[in-house]
This record gives structure tokens, sequence and C-alpha cells, in this order.
């Protein structure tokens, strides 16, 4: 996907940058209104992350004027406040959802995919591997003409395979990525879902195959 | 604000008992002058009637030779008669001799030159007298003599008149009195009635509202005004000054959180070894926990500052649980959770919508919180009697063995919460908030036992 992060706080921005390329996102940053201007004018993004506060200005008036513009790319706020003081006013303005700083990326990532599906994302985000058609939007896996609807878990857990085919998940670093940090899971946890992706992948030719010791891989079998 | 202010008294009772004593102080001067002028006006007309009989008298003297004759004319005494029916003396004397009439009538102590009277209140036989004392110079024999012509009459008469007198003047100041108590009640009132409007339009105003005002006031009450105006402005200047340092400050806060937080992911996916990986998942909840429990304890002081002054709009339980529900979606996703939303109706309650989210908000994250993956959670609204009511049910075990009031005081947190992250606030929030709707929180555990069902319930609208 391709984002554009305005966010004045260039730490901030830098590991966001970082954290959102990890998963193979497309990202640009804009340090202020103007750039976010210029950014937005030029380039077609999926999704605009805005930090509220910024040097220039509000960032309720990039709102605005984006608004103005008859722009669809969806807006998904930033914002440190208090909820209570600020719930209101970011929906009304027309962000399409907001989330409060320090932010799970599990979360943005859910809220990301909730306001896409919502703006009624294409179908060109498929990904094929084998003879298998996995739609992250819908959450969709279609094998021939079999078509079923993934848990979140198990579309988050393909996707990961899918971002590294024949690579190597250890099951430490899927737990991570799958369950949240105040959740105390088994590592054991994570074979209940890799056995029912298993179960979803059977006919597609494609396998995800136990490295002893090391962990998973999904491969064409 | 709310403890009664100490008054000094009332400004219309002042401005009325001001008029009202006016007005009783004019009416007595009414009165008395009414009276006054009416008692003269009577004594000088029977001054001068007592005059023109004595004239009469007098006309009829004369000397022939050389001798004083008196004949009283009839119309002369008469004439007394048509005033009243007071009884009537008369003398006709000369310096020396009483010529005739009532020997023993009391003298003027007045000098009295000829051609001239005097006019005396005496007292004769008990009763009081007005008396009129003429004089004229005769020559008799060659020599002057002084005739003296007293003319008398009791004052009965006078006196009931004067007693009629003082009833209608009496009548007439009361009169007065009343029609100007009936004009101060009404000018106190119609003074006072700019200042009454004034407070209404001020008191109608929302807890928000600081805008100045605007309506026009009576020229006495511009500086009053004006300074309630400089006063709405630098409260607004504060309060949006202490707003913008609160965003700031959570701002300041809240970024380099949100730095340390996304490192400590970005490194938890880079890092193989077994401690360190435990260590940043240490930090990263650790991060989480204290931005949670920042962000409660703001909530709550915030609650509390807008519990105290608190709005009160029309707000549609149903649509403000779907929103809800809505903007939860996905993070129940993230577990696979089920969230349903079923509003049955439109139940509409008074209050503060944002408070009531966040109160609803806390209740739905504890849900999600404590429910386990793949478990279902249902919110729903509907109407019984006269409650609107908000219900969240989840598959989480309940509150099975624990004290649901202790769990509602500020901190407090259950058995169950340990390993998860949370600041003991939320069911406190919640509490607070349907209490100062004037609603009940219910907290119980599920018949089957399989979950918690936490309700909501309002006044209806
Ligand atoms: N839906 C629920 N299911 C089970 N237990 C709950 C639920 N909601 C609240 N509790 C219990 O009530 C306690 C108090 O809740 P709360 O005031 O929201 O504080 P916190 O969730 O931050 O611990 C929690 O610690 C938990 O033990
Ligand atoms: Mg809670």
């Amino acid at each position: 996907m391709r984002f554009l992060l305005v966010e004045d706080n260039i730490s901030l921005a830098t590991a966001v940058l970082d954290r959102l390329r990890m998963d193979g996102h497309v990202i640009d940053h804009a340090a202020n209104i103007a750039a976010a201007e210029d950014f937005s004018a030029t380039a077609d993004y999926d999704l605009i992350l805005l930090d509220i506060m910024l040097p220039d200005g509000d960032g309720r008036a990039f709102l605005r004027a984006h608004r103005n513009r008859l722009v669809e790319t969806p807006v998904i706020v930033l914002t440190a406040r208090s909820e209570v003081s600020d719930r209101v006013g970011m929906l009304d303005l027309g962000a399409d959802d907001y989330i409060t700083k320090p932010f799970d990326f599990s979360e943005l990532e859910a809220r990301c995919r909730a306001v896409l599906r919502r703006h009624g994302g294409d179908s060109s985000n498929q990904k094929r591997f084998g003879d298998l058609i996995f739609n992250p939007l819908a959450g969709t896996l279609s094998v021939g003409d079999k078509t079923i609807t993934l848990r979140n878990k198990e579309l988050r857990l393909l996707e990961i395979f899918l971002s590294g085919p024949d690579r190597i998940y250890s099951k430490p670093k899927l737990v991570d990525r799958l369950f949240s940090y105040d959740e105390d899971v088994s590592e054991n946890a994570i074979e209940v879902y890799v056995g029912r992706l298993r179960k979803h992948l059977s006919g597609s030719g494609v396998e995800i195959t136990t490295v002893r010791g090391l962990g998973y891989r999904m491969s064409l079998a | 604000m709310n403890e009664p202010l100490q008054t000094s008294g009332s400004l219309r009772r002042r401005l009325m008992l001001q008029l009202v004593g006016s007005a009783a102080f004019l009416a007595t001067l009414l009165f008395f002058v009414v009276l006054g002028f009416a008692r003269d006006v009577a004594q000088q007309t029977h001054d001068s009637i007592l005059l023109a009989s004595a004239t009469s008298i007098m006309d009829s003297v004369s000397v022939q030779a050389d001798e004083i004759t008196v004949d009283i004319p009839y119309a002369a005494l008469s004439m007394l008669g048509n005033v009243s029916n007071d009884r009537v003396f008369y003398r006709v004397s000369t310096r020396d001799d009483v010529l005739t009439g009532y020997e023993n009538l009391p003298t003027t102590s007045q000098s009295v030159r000829s051609g001239h009277s005097a006019f005396d209140t005496l007292t004769y036989k008990g009763d009081s007298i007005r008396m009129v004392t003429s004089l004229r110079r005769l020559s008799l024999n060659s020599a002057p003599a002084d005739i003296i012509i007293s003319v008398a009459q009791t004052r009965e008469g006078q006196a009931a008149q004067l007693a009629q007198l003082s009833r209608s003047a009496m009548q007439l100041g009361l009169g007065f009195f009343l029609v100007a108590t009936i004009l101060a009640i009404w000018a106190a009132q119609s003074s006072i009635r700019p200042l009454k409007q004034l407070t209404e339009a001020v008191s109608r105003r929302g807890p928000k509202d600081l805008r100045p005002v605007q309506r026009p006031v009576p020229s006495e009450m511009i500086p009053l005004v004006s300074s309630l105006n400089r006063f709405i402005g630098r409260l607004r200047v504060s309060l949006t000054r202490s707003e913008d340092f609160i965003a700031e400050a959570a701002h300041r806060v809240r970024t380099p959180l949100a730095t340390v937080r996304t490192q400590a992911e970005i490194t938890l996916r880079r890092v193989d070894r077994a401690e360190n990986r435990a260590s940043l998942r240490e930090m990263i909840r650790a991060i989480d926990e204290s931005s949670r429990a920042a962000g409660q304890l703001l909530d709550h002081a915030m609650v509390t500052f807008r519990i105290d002054s608190l709005e009160r709009k029309a707000i549609d339980l149903t649509e403000l649980g779907r929103e809800l529900v809505d903007r939860l979606q996905p993070i129940a996703e993230l577990k696979d959770i089920d969230l349903h939303f079923f509003g049955s109706g439109n139940p509409k309650i008074t209050g503060d919508a944002i408070l009531i989210q966040n109160a609803v908000r806390n209740i739905l994250d504890n849900a999600i919180k404590y429910s386990p993956n793949e478990s279902a959670i249902q919110v729903s609204t509907r109407q019984n009697g006269n409650t609107a009511r908000i219900q969240v049910e989840d598959e989480a075990g309940g509150f099975v063995g624990m004290d649901t009031d202790a769990l509602t005081q500020r901190f407090t947190r259950g058995e169950n919460a340990a390993g998860t992250i949370g600041s003991g606030l939320g069911l406190t929030i919640a509490r607070e908030v349907v209490e100062a709707h004037g609603g009940v929180l219910i907290i119980e555990t599920s018949k089957t036992g399989t979950g918690a069902c936490v309700s909501l319930c309002f006044p209806l609208h």
C-alpha cells in the first residue's frame, strides 16, 4: 500500500516509516502542512496518516482543505489528545478514523483495513501465489472456484507468510505479530492457526512446512 | 457557585419602599394643606358674613336729637342664620355704655380704629365663638363718640363642616396614596425587568457558551454588563489556554512514547534472543500501561469537570451505541471477536453525549479486553418503561466471586485483571457518568455464567 505520513516529529516519523516499510508498504513523509499539500497533489495515496499538531498549523485545516478538494483518499488522524476532549471534531471534520498515540501497529493496520474496506477498497490489491488468490482487504481466500473468508488472525498469518515466501518464521516472532502484548500466550497457540491455514490451503499447491526447531515456511509444493 | 449568596436586601423592595414612603409623605402633606386651605376659606367666608352683618348694623346707627338710636335690621342677623343654625350674639355699645344686645359678650383685646374691624375667636358661655368688632366714630353733642358693634356666632356648624372637609381631605390623601403605591409597584417592577431578562438570558446558556452578552440593556446596566463580558472573555481565554495546555502536554508526552513504542516493535522484529525479546515485550507493555493510565486519568478529570456543568441534549442511545461499535470493530477483529450490535427502537435520553459515549466505551473496552479470542460480544439498546438501557454482554467469565461494588471504586481491579493492561478507572468513570445522568450502572454476570452483562440505564428523555 502507498501511505502519506504527515508528522512533524522526525524521530516518530522515521520510526513509523521504518515500521511500515518492514511490512512492504510504500510511504512518503511530509513534516508540515505545506509539504503534505505538495505530496498529496502530486501522488496518489491509498491512505493518509495525519498528525493534528503541526508546526505550520492545525492538521484540521489540512483535513478541511483536503475534503474540499473532493479527494477520495481516506485520512486517519493520529492524535495525542484525551479522547473525551477531542473525540468530537475529528470525525465531523471528515477524518475517516483516528488513533491515539502511542499506537499498536496491529491496531493501525486493522483500522486502515477497515477504512479502506469502507471506501470500497479495490480488488487490485489481490495477491496471487500458486493457485491461491488472496484479497487482504476483504479477507477472502480463493482456491479454484472455492472462496472462503478468513478469520483475522488467519488472515494476518497468511499475510506474513505471503510477504516472504520460502522464508522461515519462528514461532516467537509469529506470536509477537499475531497476539497483543498483554496477552499471555504460549508459542503452541500458533500451531492452531497454522493448522487452520493448512486446511484452507489444501488443494492450492501452496503448503506450510514445519522446519524442525526453527519455525514454519510457506512455499509452492 | 451553588452555595446561596448573601443578599443585601432587594433592589425592587428598596425602590418600592422608597416610592411608597414618599407617596405616604406626600399624601399626609396633601391632607394637611387641603385641610388648612379649606379651614381658611371657611373662616374667611364666615368672617365676611359676620362683617357684613356688623356693617349693616352699623349702618342702622344714627344720631337723632343728640341721642344714639339703633334699629337692628332683621336681615343683619338672619344672614348669619343662613350660614348655619349657630346661635348669634351681638352688642352695640359706646365706650361707656351698652346700648343694646348681650352685655357680657367678651370684648376684643385688639385696638380697633374707626372704620375698621377686628376678628377674634373667643369663648362665651362655654362655647367657642367667632366675633367681629367694628368701630365708628360719630359726633355726639359736638363731641366724638365711638360706636362699637360686636357680632358673634358659635362655631358648631363650622366645626361640623370642618369635620366633613377633613374627611374629604383624608379620602383625597388616601386615594392619592393608593394610586401612587400602584404606580410605585409598577415602576419598581418595570425598572427591575431588564435585570431579570439579563439574568434569564445568561442562565439559559449552555455550559460551553462563553459568548459575550449582546442583548441591548438600559444604559445604567452597561457597566455591569461590560464587566460581565470582560469576565466571560477572561474565562474563555483561560479555558482555551488550559485546554491548549493539556493538548500540548499530552502531545509532548505521547509523541515520544509513540516513537519508543514503534522503535521497540521494530527491534522486537529484528532480535532473536529470548531474553531480549522478553524485555522488549515488557517495555512495550510498560508504555501501553503508562499511556493508558495517563489517558484514563485525564479522561476521569475531564469527566468530573464536565459533570459539574452537565450539558443537556437529546441523545439517541441506539445511534450512539452503533457508532461506538463501528469504531471498536477493528479492535475486536484483532481478537476475532464477533462484536454485534442490536438496537431495538431509538430510546432517547437527555445528557452529555461525549460523557455517555466515554462511559459506554469503557464498558466495551473491558469486554474486548477480558474476552478470549474468538468469542462474541453483544451490545444492545432497548427501552422498557421509563428507562433506556444500553447493555454489553460478553463471554469472558463475568464477575464470579468479585465484589462488583468495590470494582466501581477508583483504581480497583479484579483478580482476573492480572496480566491485562488497565488502571481500574473504567467502571468508575462509567458509574459516575451514569449517576450524573440520574441512571444506574448494573454490573452482573449472565445467568449461564458465561460472561459479564453490564447495563447503563438512563431515565427516558
Ligand atoms: N467484562 C468484564 N469481564 C470480566 N471482568 C471485568 C469486566 N469488566 C471489568 N471487569 C473487572 O472489573 C475490574 C475493574 O474494571 P475497570 O474499572 O474497567 O478497570 P480495568 O479494566 O482498568 O482494570 C477489572 O479489573 C476486571 O477485574
Ligand atoms: Mg477497564
